[in-house]
């Protein structure tokens, strides 16, 4: 089960940095999408793998450690405020220049006039 | 007053002259001048006190782990320079609410001026290093402030900038060396380091911590070759230049100094370091003041040349040359300002402060003739005025002063010196105000109005009555210059008087004042001398400075920081997996100690369409709304692996927040290309792959290396295990974590969703403002559009469920504390259920019949949120500390009513708002583009047709 859940890690995490190396901006979002689950499903399993052990306090005496579930609870709500920033800056720059690459263009890069 | 209110009354006042510039000049300056004042009086009331010879203190801990306590002390030396501060600083707010004109912004004056004192005064009442480093900081920023006043002048913005540049650097070049000497003796409150001399001097860090304190010194008081910022700095209005130059900012260089006279000097480094740049220094202003035109370069490098004198006197390391140097302080402070204020007058009557284009001004401004004169005449060093003692004092010194084994280097040095001191002060008197009249001055001069007059006219009585009666100054001197000293050495016994017989000092005095004579009478022909000979001009050579370091800090962002995003993320992920994969090659690594559980034929099943799923998304990625159904999936198999793997509420959240999150890429996607073009080369993506796949694999590692092994402590949820029923009151572990044990957590985390939705619709706003407004209602759907777009079917559906779902929310939200549930997933079940809406109906149609809008929602979580925090501290509890009790109302079972309980309803308030003001703003900009506004639920409503045809 461990290899799964692992191996799951692994997978999003090359697919999303591959797709965050793309050169437009959806799929840039969509990579960073794919990252957050691999990141929040790491940091979930740092709690270890338990089955059949929710931390909701009963009769029972075996428990799954509570505290990365409360931090990846949190996690997934504020990435989603995240995605949508992002998202909005996207379509905020491809409205606005009629291009959704995500590098600047070279033009970019040229100097101000020095103020003195 | 305490020594705190001292410090804080001008931060206080700052905040008042610039907000109420409406009330005029006046009130701007009577404001500034009362603050001023409660402080003038608050440092009176310790006079007798410091009289005694006690030392004031008063301090609490800050930053205690740093070291870094708020302790104030005041003694002699302290109460002397926060005496003139805020003295001057009395006389110099006066002068400034006349000489400043109506166009200038009065309020923003004072404020900078009131935070520049207040800086001042923190400095010299500072008894702790880094605290007096802060202050140290502040007047480099203030004066900055103050130099730029004139922001529409060039020259103003450049002087500014090379004062703080220059100050800016020594103060760094300060901070390291305090932090060294914090170091060596252990601790970083003054008093204690000026008891351990022989500690500080014998340590091997004593010359790099002397070496940088030094530049700090240096920098501030405009020692050489440093001393190019200061001519620069007179760009400033008058009244800054004579508060900044006579009596504060440079002489803060001079205070720190003495004030670390007992610890630092004594020893060749300090005489040799200190009293060479003094006598520099000394010299080099006094020749270049000979030759300015300007009437305030002339005294900028005047003020150079005598902060060299102070400089040099505090070089020398003896008590007599202790005491040489604090009266010079106070007499150059009262005859320099009245220069400067003097110099300000003409500028403001004659309209120009070119010495060439002055003189004869004895008869036309008589008042400004006296004050002016009398205060050259006591620079220049002529007796009965308080200039004269203190040179004397100094030529006395130098006369037994040796440096670099020759006896007659200093004395000559000093002479020289003098020498063209008093020839700058007579040719200030003789070019500017003897002579004839003329008749080409660019505006009729006369004598200004007693507010300008009056604060020069006071400190020139001062200058004469020291002049006339030192003996009246003496104790006061005496008194300073015994706290310069400390213990390390004896104050000097009975000096202070006019006439001290033949000795060699008055000769030295006489030669100075007749060569200046002399120097005068040929003022010409050595003017066309310094005209012809080349000298190197420190702006250009400091501008090629800033210059150079400009094209290099250019050159090196330009290399590193070229704005290819994908450049920025492929370094970052294969410096994360290098690091990553030294520390697995480098560390050992332990046996597992965890059982790997066995693979059951369901969770294989999930498994595998996640991998399918996210493969799929990489090699379908082009076509954006598959992609967007793929992410779907693999958002669905992340939840139902929380639910297996014993997370309900996790699952909970993951699926409601992936609902938002997919209607917002739609939302999105409706005006974005719905294809990605093909661009990057097979090379390109083939590394690309390389780098990502090497990114997955470490991941993989780590995540399957530790989900192998035990924590290798006990983890802190023990406790929250423990406590969660017995202190929160609630057995879902996990939202008695986030609403009580971590509540601070969460609190700071519905801000920033709050944040994020503002910005969202912050940035919607400018966008519909600006140009794209024009672009997307002249813009074509690329899309078909569904002829029915809000069908019946649907809209009578989602009304049906909407209290349904109201409902499930409201359920999940009240179980949250025992259950599964809680604010944060009933918020999101609530958005979706109005978001339904919205899809069903349109924008207008629903946004007519909303009551409250999404700002105020957030505004009234985070509200309640901290409210309910702040309400335990009327239990005298820590903020969010919570409390629950259990309530029996009949015929309902037995509940529990918990604290915990309403700030999780600001938790549901602030999601609730933060995403539906987020998918709000997305489908703003939909409205605008093509969408009809319809008043109706729906396109296609039968009743509507209906009543219309039975109309």
């Amino acid at each position: 089960m461990e290899l799964l859940v692992a191996s799951a890690i692994g997978i999003l995490t090359a697919a999303g940095l591959y797709l965050v190396l793309r050169l437009r901006t959806f799929p840039v979002i969509m990579g960073v999408s794919l990252l957050t689950y691999a990141v929040n499903v790491f940091l979930f399993s740092s709690g270890r793998l338990k089955v059949g052990a929710p931390p909701i306090l009963s009769d029972a005496t075996n428990y799954t450690d509570p505290l990365p579930q409360a931090l990846v609870l949190t996690a997934i709500v504020i990435s989603f405020g995240m995605t949508a920033v992002v998202v909005m800056i996207a379509l905020g720059s491809y409205l606005g220049a009629n291009d959704d690459a995500v590098n600047d263009p070279k033009t970019d890069m040229e100097e101000p006039e020095d103020l003195i | 007053m305490s020594l705190f209110l001292i410090v804080a009354l001008p931060f206080l006042g700052a905040l008042l002259p610039g907000l109420m510039n409406a009330a005029g000049r006046t009130a701007c300056a009577g404001v500034t001048f009362t603050f001023s004042l409660a402080a003038f009086i608050g440092l009176l009331s310790h006079a007798p006190a410091v009289f005694a010879g006690e030392v004031v203190q008063t301090g609490v801990d800050w930053m205690p782990l740093l070291g870094l306590n708020f302790n104030l002390m005041l003694d002699g030396l302290g109460f002397f320079f926060a005496l003139l501060i805020l003295g001057i600083g009395l006389l110099i707010i006066t002068y400034a609410r006349y000489y400043l004109s109506r166009k200038d912004n009065m309020g923003e004056f004072f404020t900078y001026l009131l935070l520049f004192q207040g800086a001042m005064v923190g400095i010299v009442l500072s008894d702790n290093i880094l605290l007096l480093l802060i202050f140290w900081e502040l007047t480099s920023l203030s004066s900055f402030l103050l130099i730029g006043y004139w922001k529409h002048l060039p020259e103003g913005r450049q002087g500014a900038r090379m004062a703080l540049a220059v100050t800016g650097m020594g103060g760094l070049a300060m901070i390291g060396g305090m932090l060294i000497l914090g170091q060596i003796v252990g601790s970083y409150d003054l008093s204690v380091i000026l008891q351990n001399r022989e500690m500080i001097q014998e340590s091997p860090l004593y010359l790099p911590a002397l070496i940088l304190i030094l530049l700090g010194c240096f920098t501030k008081s405009a020692q050489f070759p440093f001393h190019f910022w200061l001519p620069h700095a007179m760009a400033a209005p008058t009244p800054v230049s004579a508060y900044l130059h006579s009596a504060t900012m440079v002489k803060a260089g001079i205070f720190l100094m003495a004030r670390m006279w007992p610890v630092l000097s004594g020893t060749t480094e300090w005489f040799v370091i200190v009293t060479t740049a003094g006598l520099i220094t000394m010299v080099l202003g006094a020749v270049i003041g000979l030759f300015k035109h300007d009437l305030k370069a002339l005294l900028a490098f005047s003020t150079v040349s005598h902060l060299g004198l102070i400089t040099m006197l505090l070089g020398t390391g003896t008590a007599f040359g202790a005491m040489a140097a604090v009266f010079h302080i106070l007499n150059h402070a009262t005859f320099k300002a009245a220069l400067f204020m003097s110099a300000g007058i003409i500028d403001h009557e004659a309209h120009t402060r070119d010495i060439r284009r002055l003189g004869g001004l004895r008869k036309l401004m008589p008042v400004t003739f006296v004050i002016a004169t009398l205060a050259s005449l006591s620079m220049a060093g002529i007796p009965f005025l308080n200039g004269f003692l203190s040179k004397e004092m100094m030529l006395e010194e130098a006369l037994h002063t040796e440096l670099f084994g020759s006896p007659w280097l200093v004395p000559v040095m000093a002479t020289v010196g003098a020498l063209f001191s008093a020839a700058y002060c007579f040719r200030l008197i003789g070019h500017t105000f003897l002579g004839p009249v003329r008749d080409d001055y660019p505006a009729t001069p006369h004598d200004p109005g007693f507010g300008m007059w009056g604060p020069p006219a006071l400190l020139v009585v001062l200058v004469v009555v020291i002049g006339c009666a030192p003996f009246l100054a003496e104790p006061f001197v005496k008194m300073v210059t015994g706290s310069v000293l400390g213990p390390a050495a004896e104050v000097p016994k009975n000096y202070l008087k006019i006439w001290h017989g033949l000795v060699p000092a008055l000769y030295m005095s006489i030669a100075a004042v007749v060569g200046g004579l002399i120097v005068l009478a040929l003022f010409k022909p050595l003017l066309r001398v310094w005209d012809a000979t080349p000298r190197p001009e420190a702006k250009v050579i400091f501008d090629a400075l800033i210059a150079a370091c400009v094209n290099f800090a250019r050159g090196t962002i330009h290399g590193v920081h070229n704005g290819a995003f994908s450049r920025y993320a492929a370094i970052f992920a294969i410096t994360v997996v290098a690091a990553g994969y030294h520390a697995w090659t480098t560390g050992t690594i332990a046996p597992p100690t965890r059982a790997v559980q066995p693979i059951d034929p369901v969770s294989f099943g999930g498994w595998l369409m996640l991998v399918v799923a996210t493969c799929g998304l990489v090699f379908l990625h082009r076509n954006r709304l598959l992609s967007l159904i793929l992410i779907g999936i693999v958002g669905l198999m992340v939840s139902v692996a929380f639910v297996y793997f014993s997370a309900p509420d996790l699952a909970m959240t993951q699926i409601t927040v992936e609902v938002v999150t997919i209607i917002l890429l739609l939302l999105a996607l409706n005006f974005l290309p719905k294809t990605t073009p093909v661009e990057s080369t097979v090379i390109r993506r083939t590394r690309d792959a390389g780098i990502a796949i090497a990114g997955g694999l470490a991941t993989m590692a780590m995540a399957y290396h530790y989900l192998l092994r035990e924590a290798v402590t006990t983890p802190i949820s023990e406790f929250h295990l423990a406590n969660s029923y017995k202190g929160g009151g609630g057995t879902n572990v996990v939202n008695v974590i986030l609403v009580d044990f971590r509540g601070f957590d969460t609190y700071g985390e519905i801000i920033v969703l709050g944040i994020a939705a503002l910005l969202i619709y912050a940035l919607t706003e400018t966008l519909l403002d600006g140009p794209v407004r024009a672009r997307l209602l002249n813009r074509l759907p690329d899309q078909p559009r569904a002829g029915d777009m809000h069908p019946m079917m649907m809209v009578v559906l989602t009304r049906v469920i909407m209290p349904v779902v109201l409902m499930v929310g409201f359920y999940i939200f009240l179980r949250g504390h025992n259950e599964p549930g809680g604010g944060f997933i009933a918020g999101l079940i609530v958005s979706i259920a109005v978001v339904m809406q919205y899809m069903a109906s349109g924008f207008s149609w629903t946004s007519a019949r909303l009551r409250y809008p999404y700002h105020g929602v957030i505004g009234a979580g985070v509200l309640i949120a901290g409210l309910t925090g702040i309400g335990s501290w009327f239990v005298a509890k820590p903020f969010l500390t919570s409390d629950f009790t259990y309530v029996r109302i009949p015929p309902f079972e037995k509940f529990e009513l918990a604290t915990a309980a309403l700030f999780d309803l600001g938790v549901f308030l602030a999601v609730v708002g933060a995403v539906m003001l987020s998918l709000e703003s997305f489908s703003r900009l939909a409205r605008r583009a093509h969408m009809e506004d319809s008043d109706h639920p729906m396109d296609i409503d039968p009743s509507r047709e209906l009543a219309e045809e039975g109309a």
